[in-house]
């Protein structure tokens, strides 16, 4: 029996096995893919105290050799399911069945899809969710962006720097995202802003030739693109724990700053949580909070 | 065995050539996903004998990322008997990697 179980080795969940070990408590990790959550993409992070410019691979493997020196055992096992059975738990993996006396669901989000057909099929080959990890592929190409936001608006920036033309689709007349950024986009040559539209469908058999777009007023037009970029949001992953715990209309864990679920004994931390600010900062920070009251629920319990 | 880097020259008689399957690892330094799978690599390389992992730089060898249809990595491409067997991108576990390798 676990005193914890941490799901997801992302920042949120390794800084909760870091509290929970440091309280000396049988820790396990259960991450689905591989350690490190979101930011392992990231090139430079800017804004995290104290250490500016660090890479967020150099982060991530930091971090988890860290959790791993303190003594966090670590397996990479995605959790299908969480069940309460009162005075213990138990979390079910793709390989096995853990009990535990608390849980900490430390999910993170993932890359909104955008629903057309073949979209997980053309991955990898023309249908992206990270313009800086893929767009070196597209030097000289056509490529389209869909989107509204910052996210949106700083991949199409980053793309007119290698895309031959960059084609921004919205499915709105404004963007959500900073003026400035907006502005300085118009200011290249090779973008062209495509308002009030959806991306309906995806064109090419092996790998991704074109995108068909249709505007709201109903009229289609087929463009040639070799590379799709879709930066529409992420959403949380909290869909194998919706039995038990409560989730808001976003899916989004409810659990206000102590981190506490509607299920006594599991707690959330991180970006799964309902929560206005998701960043590094905060999601390290409901890591530590998050450990700290399932320490607490344990030694109660004694 | 040890992973060996692979250039355009190099590939047909490292890869395509090979008798036994060639797990192709197609990456780049600025790639965070691919540094992280390195390790991972390196540990199958040095318990399997019965297949090879070589590694290709996306950005220097940008024609062989071209000519396999490289649009984003870490790309996994193995090959049996000189062509593509199987290909995976992003990160993987260790067991999906080896499960790409092994069976038949
Ligand atoms: C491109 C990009 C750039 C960013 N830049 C910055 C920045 O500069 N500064 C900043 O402060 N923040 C930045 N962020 C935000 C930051 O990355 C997140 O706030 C942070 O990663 C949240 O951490 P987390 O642990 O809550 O979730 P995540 O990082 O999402 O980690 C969750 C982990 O849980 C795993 N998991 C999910 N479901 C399961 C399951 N069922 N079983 C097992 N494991 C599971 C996932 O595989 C993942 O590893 C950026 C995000 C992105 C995408």
């Amino acid at each position: 029996m676990y005193d914890i179980i941490i799901v997801g080795a992302g920042p949120a969940g390794l800084t909760s096995s870091i509290y929970a070990r440091r309280a000396m408590k049988k820790t396990l990790v259960l991450e689905a893919v591989s350690y490190g959550g979101q930011i392992i993409n990231t090139l430079s992070i800017e804004n995290y105290p104290a250490n500016p410019g660090i890479s967020g691979f150099d982060f991530a493997t930091k971090l988890y050799n860290q959790a791993k020196e303190m003594g966090s055992e670590v397996k990479f096992e995605k959790v299908t399911e969480i069940k309460d059975n009162g005075d213990y738990k138990e979390v079910i993996t793709t390989k096995g069945i853990y009990e535990t006396k608390t849980i900490i669901l430390a999910t993170g989000l993932e890359n909104r899809k955008l629903g057309v057909t073949r979209e997980d099929e053309l991955i990898g080959k023309g249908v992206s969710y990270c313009a800086t990890c893929d767009g070196a592929f597209y030097k000289g190409k056509n490529v389209a962006v869909v989107g509204g936001g910052n996210t949106a608006l700083e991949d199409a920036l980053y793309l007119t720097d290698i895309a031959k033309i960059v084609y921004l689709i919205h499915r709105r007349d404004e963007f959500r995202g900073e003026e400035a950024l907006v502005n300085n986009l118009k200011n290249r040559d090779n973008i062209k802003f495509i308002y009030n539209s959806n991306v309906t469908k995806l064109i090419g058999d092996d790998k991704l030739e074109g995108i068909e777009v249709t505007n709201n007023d109903g009229s289609k037009e087929d463009i040639e693109v070799s590379g799709l970029f879709i930066a529409i949001g992420r959403i949380p992953e909290n869909e194998n724990f919706k039995n038990i715990i409560a989730l808001d209309e976003s899916g989004y864990i409810v659990a206000s700053e102590d981190c506490h679920t509607n299920v006594s004994g599991i707690f959330v931390s991180g970006d799964n949580r309902a929560k206005d600010v998701r960043q590094l900062v905060t999601a390290v920070s409901d890591g530590a909070i998050a450990a700290c009251e399932a320490i607490k629920f344990i030694n109660k319990k004694k | 065995m040890k992973i060996i880097d692979v250039s355009k020259d190099n590939f047909k008689e490292e890869v395509l050539d090979s008798k036994i399957p060639v797990l192709v690892d197609f990456n780049a330094d600025w790639c965070g996903p691919c540094k992280m799978i390195r390790p991972i690599l390196d540990e199958i390389a040095s318990e399997h004998d019965e297949y090879r992992i070589v590694s290709v730089n996306i950005d220097d060898e940008d024609e062989l990322a071209e000519e396999y249809g490289v649009f984003s990595i870490p790309c996994l491409v193995v090959f049996r008997g000189g062509s593509e067997y199987t290909r995976s991108i992003g990160l993987r576990p260790k067991e999906e990697i080896e499960g790409m390798l092994g069976g038949d």
